[in-house]
């Protein structure tokens, strides 16, 4: 199974791998979540879901769904 | 010769945009609405020196220049068309210098346009805590632009921006990268189509019609059509623009922006670990909303209570000083009541709006939605419908217009058709004398008030509603929509009293005028109905005088039956005994049922109607609960509002949809009447069989 950013413990880290541009919305991108750009898990909400991020600086909350989407490489 | 700029204020939200628009104008403002459509249009002016005059939009808030939603579209459709009169001069790009990378792609993007445009850098008072430098000259070059480095909250940097304002046609209007390189050939084939146009410009007309829709108001006629390109390709060359955007942004501020990670002091962490907990960021939140529902309805009851009694002694002194006559009694009777009842909800809306605005201000918002998402997908809403449903208990209709920033649309049309059953602040006068009425003055376990619970049962009754029925909407609703969502984590900030006393006096306005105005017409025309009557009306005095003229009663009593006559005789009792069958079931009266029908247009009017058709001259409470709790049920007989009757009354009110604003507003979001025509059918036929239910069950 590959690696998203679902994968990811709170505090760990990764960097976004290219993903197929019909399934992640342009806002996304708009708001920093570009492939190359190194992602962190923040916090976790309730149930956890959604995630609070940190894309680059950016900071964001995605849903669980749409993060199984966007494939990583941790380091 | 004064010289006149229009300048456009653009930016991502939470930039601060829009404490710079306060700092520039003042209270120099207008809100408004742009035509045809509920985006807010704030616009304001202020003066540099004595030859310079400068008028300021303040554009809504926006991530690009790729429209998802009403809001955004403003912007794009303003920017496109050079005739509209308030095409800027020169556009001033606010950025919030801890977001420069993500502000600065909006930024890329307007120059592409090639409208002059200023690069505002917000908050740069947190520069030195945060540990950023910035290599102005060098970015100021980069970017093609001129740089203001401001800070809304210090009030530092606004004569350097105010003079390049004036000094805009200075700056350079040459785009600052390439983006025609995502696809040169398809771009070759857009100029030689358009030979005379903006690359751009096109660019963005096509693919503005695949993201939202076709643009209303561009000169650019027939460009949208020109799609050599399938909807995927486009889309697919809009995501490649995005990266290349980043790829540059990237670049330049590796060579000018430089952040020591090791000196920066990080308070959003230390916050978020609490106010994002799993159990303390739920304690907190419901301590905050037990906060806001103290001040609703305790601490707002001193000023309700002084306004209420101002206006009945208003309308005493009217009718005293007054010739006496019909204008006089319009006047007292009419008018200054209609009036009073807006004005007392001035104390509820403005403590909502002074919350929810500090809420906005310190970005603790925007954890409410992270906290409350899951938990409300499970009823088909998202978290950011929290808002709404919150602010629904003051009014609905800004409620409903709070449904905008939620991008999916399923989850945002059940939030809009759920958000009428919260209870607004225009039931509560209905549940207040009702309540008074029927339910017992006495307390529970010695502390409680059994009246004030029961009051808090009807808020709990409501979000019921609202949560049940969204659950049940989103089994029924059979809309698929791309489920996406996602939401800015903004840095905390102590909110700008400025700011927020400008939004609390701006959103009171707009509810004293607007809904206001329907308060007051109705007021008139009840009063005008209960005051004048076909046939036997006229012949009243006489007819009440020959009745009684054997029972030697006193002039008083006389004169009650003359009253009592004259209004069944009127045309409001006509229409009330016409609609009697219908709401008799319920255990109410014809009079009741007028109120009940002149509550469609707002909720508010019942107390006021009862009070104009018990012939009450004030709208004391008191009195009207006085003459309310003397009425007689005249199939049964005893007191007409009994526990039955009026538990049936609090569950009517509790769930009919009784607002023409509200139908209004939701067909201008929905778009449609579709939604609001069954909202107003739907929720008024649940009303009307709980009611039943519950008057025949317990009378």
């Amino acid at each position: 199974m590959a690696i998203t950013i679902a994968s990811l413990k709170k505090g760990q880290r990764g960097i976004i791998k290219e993903f197929s541009v019909d399934v992640v919305p342009l806002k996304l991108l708009e708001m920093g979540c570009l492939p190359g750009n190194e992602v962190a898990l923040v916090q976790l909400a309730p149930f956890n879901d959604p995630l609070y991020l940190n894309i680059n600086g950016s900071h964001l909350a995605i849903r669980r769904e749409t993060a199984c989407m966007i494939e990583i490489e941790l380091i | 010769m004064a010289k006149h700029i229009n300048v456009a204020l653009i930016g991502n939200p939470n930039t601060g945009k829009t404490s710079v628009f306060n700092r520039l104008t003042g209270l120099n403002q207008k809100v408004g609405n742009y035509p045809g459509i509920t985006v807010e249009k704030k616009q304001g002016t202020c003066k540099f020196g004595r030859a310079c005059k400068v008028h300021i939009l303040d554009l809504p808030g926006t991530y690009s220049l790729n429209a998802s939603s009403l809001d955004e579209n403003v912007v794009i459709e303003l920017l496109l068309n050079k005739n509209d009169k308030d095409f800027p001069d020169v556009a001033v790009v606010v950025a919030d210098v801890e977001n420069l990378k993500r502000n600065l792609l909006l930024f890329t993007q307007i120059k592409d346009l090639g409208i002059p445009a200023i690069l505002a850098i917000n908050m740069s008072d947190r520069m030195k805590r945060k540990a950023i430098s910035l290599d102005i000259p060098l970015l100021e070059e980069k970017l093609q632009t001129k740089i203001a480095l401001i800070s809304s909250r210090k009030n530092l940097g606004f004569d350097n921006l105010k003079e390049l304002i004036e000094n805009y046609n200075q700056l350079s209007t040459k785009p600052c990268m390439n983006a025609s390189s995502i696809s040169p050939e398809y771009f070759d084939r857009l100029r030689k189509a358009f030979p005379n146009q903006d690359l751009y410009k096109l660019w963005l007309v096509i693919t503005q019609d695949v993201n939202f829709g076709k643009l209303d108001r561009n000169e650019l006629k027939g460009v949208a059509s020109f799609k050599t390109e399938s909807v995927s390709n486009l889309k697919r060359l809009q995501q490649k623009e995005t990266i290349t955007r980043y790829q540059f942004i990237n670049e330049t501020l590796k060579q000018t922006l430089h952040i020591d990670t090791e000196n920066a002091k990080d308070l959003r962490s230390r916050l978020d670990r609490v106010l994002t907990h799993k159990v303390w960021g739920y304690v907190i939140f419901f301590g905050i909303l037990l906060l806001i529902f103290q001040a609703i309805f305790d601490w707002s009851a001193y000023p309700m209570d002084f306004i209420d009694s101002t206006f009945a002694s208003l309308s005493e002194w009217t009718k005293n000083t007054m010739p006496v006559g019909d204008f006089t009694n319009l006047i007292a009777e009419g008018i200054i009541p209609g009036l009073g009842g807006i004005v007392i909800f001035i104390p509820q809306i403005a403590f909502l709006f002074l919350f929810i605005s500090i809420l906005e201000e310190t970005g603790y918002m925007s954890r409410v939605v992270f906290l409350m998402d899951r938990v409300m997908r499970r009823f088909g809403l998202s978290g950011k419908s929290v808002v709404p449903l919150v602010a629904g208990t003051a009014c609905a209709i800004p409620a409903i217009m709070a449904t905008r920033n939620i991008e999916n649309w399923k989850e945002r049309l059940i939030t809009i058709l759920v958000t009428p059953f919260t209870t607004c602040s225009a039931r509560l006068p209905v549940y207040l004398i009702i309540i008074a009425l029927v339910i017992p003055d006495t307390r529970v376990l010695g502390i409680f008030s059994l009246q004030g619970l029961t009051l808090m049962f009807m808020y709990v009754l409501g979000f019921g509603a609202a949560i049940i029925s969204a659950y049940l909407l989103d089994k029924v609703l059979k809309i698929r929509s791309k489920s996406f969502f996602v939401v800015e984590m903004p840095n905390y900030k102590l909110p700008l009293p400025k700011n927020v006393i400008i939004t609390v006096i701006e959103k009171t306005k707009a509810f004293v005028f607007g809904a206001g105005k329907i308060i007051l017409a109705i007021s008139i025309i009840l009063w005008v109905l209960a005051s004048y009557g076909p046939g036997n009306f006229n012949n009243a005095e006489e007819i009440i005088q020959a009745q009684y003229a054997s029972q030697n009663l006193s002039e008083e009593e006389i004169e009650m039956h003359i009253d009592s006559y004259k209004l069944e005789h009127s045309y409001i009792g006509h229409i009330g005994h016409a609609i009697e069958p219908a709401v008799r079931p319920l255990g109410y009266d014809w009079k009741i049922g007028i109120a009940l029908v002149s509550s469609f247009a707002a909720r508010e009017v019942f107390v006021g109607t009862l009070a104009t058709i018990y012939s009450v001259g004030s709208d004391d409470e008191q009195t009207i609960k006085n003459r309310m709790a003397a009425e007689v049920n005249p199939v049964l007989g005893g007191p007409l509002f009994n526990f039955a009757s009026g538990v049936s009354l609090l569950l009517f009110y509790a769930f009919a949809m009784q607002c023409m604003s509200t139908l209004a507003i939701v067909k201008r979001e929905t778009n449609s009447w579709k939604w609001p025509m069954w909202q107003l059918f739907v929720m008024t036929a649940i009303a009307y069989v709980v009611a039943l239910a519950a008057y025949q069950f317990l009378k």
